[in-house]
């Protein structure tokens, strides 16, 4: 049977083999030819697409309804999962399948997960808002415990005996009464399909008829499993989207305008003509790509090419350092409703202490440690790409809908790239690669250079946020007025046709703009008058830009925590309150709510002091200590929640006051995001949100002129380095549901949570150390000395 | 185009290519060598990190035609199937997260341990400083450097 995969045995290896715990001695043991035999002799999905003759496409959608489109038991008694995710880093992968294994019954070393293909895994949206375990997981349990139901019937139809006779162990059904009678999964569907239909309008709803079981009896949950995926990245065995190579595959590399806004007015190719190997130069519209054979002929061509661009007639931006200034300026391109509750401005016009103050966020950028890249296979006159893009399968539907062929002759291969925190430029190297590769009818490999992706990948929006507080006479937060906006006009989603950068530099545009967001803190903060307005403005320039927005990890969520948790200690400072007692008080006056916010805040904000050994008083610290040495120390707290998840988190620094560089020398994070399932996991991503919270703290700004991003290396865009890194965090996990042990408790996302509130806390402990209230971040050192430094009168 | 000779990790190789190509594409185009891979070009964030003779050199900004000594990748380290002890350190300590950079934590980690077995937390710091990652594991992959010089010092006691 011919291979029903269809890809390089080597990557097929790679994507089967990684998962397998002890790896190597598996390969070793049983050989990789035992790998293609039962990849060809899989009975799910891809044996369908044998079957019927298409193992070269075309590609239906995977029907998530099958049972067998999940799971696949083998006849050694393993299974294969398939799921419709990606991981980027965070240890999804080894969650998912320990998730799975729990339901199912098996060992977790008898199990692989193959995962955002979207040939042959259902489509459950790939990656984005921390909700991979929390949504997706829980369709996976549900699967995982209807592949048991089935294999408990047929077992008790095997060994004649009712079900509630028998016991699951490690894929073995054996008689509660007499273990010696058993029957192995293996025996009773491996190699075989299970056939079983599922329920569920769309597949978040997917189910079948059996229950998950209580969380009190997950055995596999709740275990710090290694990650299967590390062992090959650190051996360098892993083959990744980056690795991928084809035979008569090209290498191409775009050529940006040089300023934003350009057009292309002429291209004289002759200026590459003598570059080795070159190939072709593409053009459509402003867009500009140059193929060689080579991977090192095509840097050069790309640089060598001559071309000709006529500069927009009015510029597309304004400088960075006017940006603020020009936002607050700025015609909004949509308003909210306010929000009200009580008579805030009663209550502002009757507080004994009314507190001010505005804060300022500015773009800040994915600017991937791998810039963006893509293989685009234009064989069969099908389009696989293979790619690291978190969303596969929108990858695959957008690509569809732009070189206008079928979607069920397009699929994506997801492979292992570098950090997806949301809307990278993945997305929009797939679809350059597609195109390429259908121009050329030959296979590319499109790579991004360092400038081209910190200079145009996505950006977070940046914000300015105006804050407006009363105290009354015992401290007590009475009013609270917040305007939030947010330079996130046509903020780009996922993979939609005419929002890449490719299609747009063609000239394609949809038809509006997408609004784009700016939003509300979120705290469970007991405040009696309220009023919150949100904006959003647009820059000049809103198509073709290297100031595109796009989701960035919680992608408004560290800018509005920022301010809003600065804010509350500058309420704390005002009323000579300890920061942790002023928001236990808070929070204690909340209402509560369907998933225990408020009980889960409290039990966060207690913890993280504990944790910390907070003692109680006000910021700043005292003058007399601030005066001794070069070196103050300080420490500040910020609370939040991103949906479900509750995180506080505890920032100790130390600012030079020679130099006014901030070290964070200690991070204490408690997070509570119900039910855990990998302990070690969940710490490590708690740790790492942090940090990448504390490189947009102390580190991140995107810095342009009137016509170009120029922040674009490690120079002129820095990022955090080991130099920066604390000496000391701490994690703790929390559990603060009411019910702690209660069977139905929810595991909640976690890949952002704790990214959200660092630039407050490490705001609240310059504060703290120096009494010198930082509202503009990053918190580089040369606006950290300036603000120390009493200007001159 | 003209021809070059390599030797990488224990083998000696002939590619013919362009003598200004940057050793890292020859490693991964020619010789199928992924461990280091493509960050920046510019030598500023050590991803393409490998080992010349004991030096942790940028392979992206390095023409192929002056390499003259032994080049290691991270495809090198492991002696006989069995992963050297930084591989290994990094696997208990889950150094990693998406591990796209860790080539270079890797890499930059060996040269420093191989010159200096037991450095400070301050000279492990500012060895590191180059290798950058954008998921911020550095906390990890510091604990997982301090885990191999703690054995080596132990092994050193054992003696």
């Amino acid at each position: 049977m011919s291979d029903a995969l269809h890809l390089p045995k080597a990557v097929e290896d790679a994507l089967l083999a990684i998962n397998q715990p002890s790896r190597r001695s598996f390969l070793k043991a049983s050989g990789a030819l035992v790998f293609s035999l039962s990849v060809s002799t899989l009975p799910g999905t891809r044996a369908l697409a044998a079957e019927s003759g298409a193992a070269v496409g075309p590609y239906p959608d995977p029907d998530f309804l099958q049972l067998d489109t999940w799971i696949v038991i083998h006849p050694d008694n393993t299974a294969t999962f398939y799921v419709g995710k990606t991981d980027g880093g965070q240890g999804t992968g080894t969650a998912f399948r320990q998730m799975m294994c729990d339901e199912l019954d098996i060992a977790y070393d008898k199990t692989r997960l193959v995962m955002g293909r979207t040939d042959i895994t259902p489509d459950q949206g790939g990656s984005g808002g921390s909700d991979g375990v929390e949504r997706d997981g829980m369709v996976m349990r549900r699967v995982a415990a209807e592949g048991r139901r089935v294999l408990l019937e047929l077992g008790s139809q095997h060994l004649g005996a009712p079900v509630d006779m028998l016991a699951v162990a490690n894929a073995t059904i054996a008689l509660k009464s007499d273990p010696v009678k058993k029957v192995t999964y293996a025996e009773l569907v491996g190699g075989k399909r299970f056939n079983i239909p599922l329920t569920g309008r769309n597949v978040d709803a997917a189910t079948g008829k059996a229950a998950v079981k209580p969380v009190t009896e997950l055995r596999v949950v709740g275990q710090s499993l290694k990650r299967y995926d590390i062992p090959a990245k650190v051996d360098g065995s892993l083959k990744w989207a980056v690795d991928m190579k084809l035979p008569r595959m090209v290498h191409a590399r775009n050529v940006r305008p040089p300023f934003a806004g350009a057009t292309l007015q002429r291209i004289d190719e002759s200026s590459v003509a003598d570059v080795p190997g070159f190939v072709r130069v593409v053009s459509r519209g402003n867009y500009v790509a140059v193929i060689c054979e080579r991977e090192e002929q095509a840097i050069r061509a790309a640089r060598q090419l001559k071309a000709e661009w006529k500069r927009p007639a009015a510029a597309p931006f304004p400088p960075s350092d006017e940006l603020f200034d020009y936002m607050r300026r700025a015609t909004p391109t949509s308003t909210s409703e306010p929000k009200v509750e009580g008579d805030p401005a009663a209550a502002l016009a009757s507080a004994r202490h009314v507190v001010e103050a505005e804060y300022e966020v500015p773009f800040q950028g994915h600017s991937s440690i791998g810039p963006a890249h893509a293989l685009a296979d234009p064989s069969d006159g099908q389009m696989t790409i293979y790619s690291n893009d978190m969303k596969s399968y929108g990858l695959r539907i957008g690509v569809a809908k732009f070189l206008d062929m079928p979607r069920e002759k397009v699929r994506v291969v997801y492979m292992d790239g570098p950090q997806v925190y949301g809307r990278t430029a993945a997305d929009d190297a797939g679809f350059e690669a597609a195109f390429l590769a259908k121009e050329l009818g030959r296979p590319v490999r499109v790579q991004w250079m360092r400038d081209e992706e910190s200079g145009w990948d996505t950006k977070g929006p940046a914000h300015v946020f105006k804050l407006r507080g009363g105290l009354d006479d015992q401290g007590k937060v009475v009013a609270l007025e917040y305007e939030a906006c947010s330079a996130d006009h046509n903020h780009l989603w996922y993979n939609e046709p005419d929002t890449v950068l490719i299609a747009q530099l063609m000239g394609r545009r949809p038809a509006n703009p997408a609004k784009g967001s700016a939003e509300a803190p979120t705290s469970m903060y007991a405040i009696a008058n309220r009023r919150t307005t949100t904006r959003i403005v647009g820059l000049p320039m809103i198509w073709e830009t290297p100031l595109r927005t796009g989701n960035l990890r919680d992608p408004n969520g560290p800018q509005v925590t920022f301010a809003f948790e600065s804010f509350i200690d500058e309420l704390a400072a005002a009323a000579k309150a300890d920061p942790v007692q002023f928001r236990l008080d808070m929070l204690a006056d909340a209402k509560e709510d369907d998933v225990f916010r408020k009980a889960r805040s409290l039990a966060v904000v207690r913890a993280a002091a504990k944790t910390y050994g907070w003692d109680a008083r006000p910021s700043p610290k005292s003058r007399a200590a601030a005066a001794r040495g070069k070196l103050l120390s300080g420490r500040g707290i910020a609370y939040t929640y991103r949906s479900n998840t509750i995180v506080a988190v505890i920032a100790e620094v130390e600012v030079n006051r020679e130099t006014g560089r901030v070290w964070a020398k200690r991070l204490v994070c408690a997070h509570d995001c119900g039910l855990v399932i990998n302990p070690e996991g969940l710490q490590h991503t708690v740790e790492c949100g942090m940090l990448h919270g504390l490189s947009r703290a102390l580190w991140e700004e995107v810095t342009f002129d009137t016509e170009n991003v120029t922040s674009v290396n490690w120079a002129s865009y820095p990022s955090l380095r080991h130099s920066d890194t604390p000496a000391a965090i701490d994690v703790v996990l929390v559990n603060g549901d009411p019910t702690p042990g209660r069977p139905d408790l929810a595991p909640y996302g976690a890949g952002e949570c704790s990214h959200k509130p660092v630039i407050a806390a490490v705001a609240n402990a310059i504060y703290d150390a120096t009494g010198v209230r930082l509202r503009r971040a990053p918190f580089r050192s040369e606006r950290v000395l300036a603000a120390l430094t009493p200007t001159s009168t | 185009m003209s021809i070059v000779k390599l030797h990488v990790n224990g083998a000696v190789h002939e590619v013919d290519v362009d003598p200004s190509t940057p050793l890292l594409y020859v490693l991964r185009n020619d010789l199928d060598l992924h461990g280091p891979r493509f960050g920046c070009g510019m030598g500023q964030c050590s991803v393409c990190t490998v080992i010349i003779d004991g030096v942790a050199t940028r392979s992206c900004i390095t023409p192929v035609s002056t390499v003259r000594g032994k080049v290691t990748t991270l495809e090198g380290l492991s002696t006989n199937g069995r992963l050297h002890p930084l591989q290994q350190a990094w696997i208990d300590e889950q150094a990693a997260q998406c591990g796209y950079c860790q080539n270079g934590q890797i890499m930059t980690a060996k040269a420093l341990l191989d010159k200096n077995p037991n450095p400070s937390d301050a000279e492990i710091r500012a060895a590191m400083d180059g290798a950058l990652c954008r998921c911020m594991t550095y906390y990890r992959v510091q604990a997982a450097i301090h885990r191999v010089v703690r054995g080596t010092k132990a092994a050193g006691e054992g003696k």
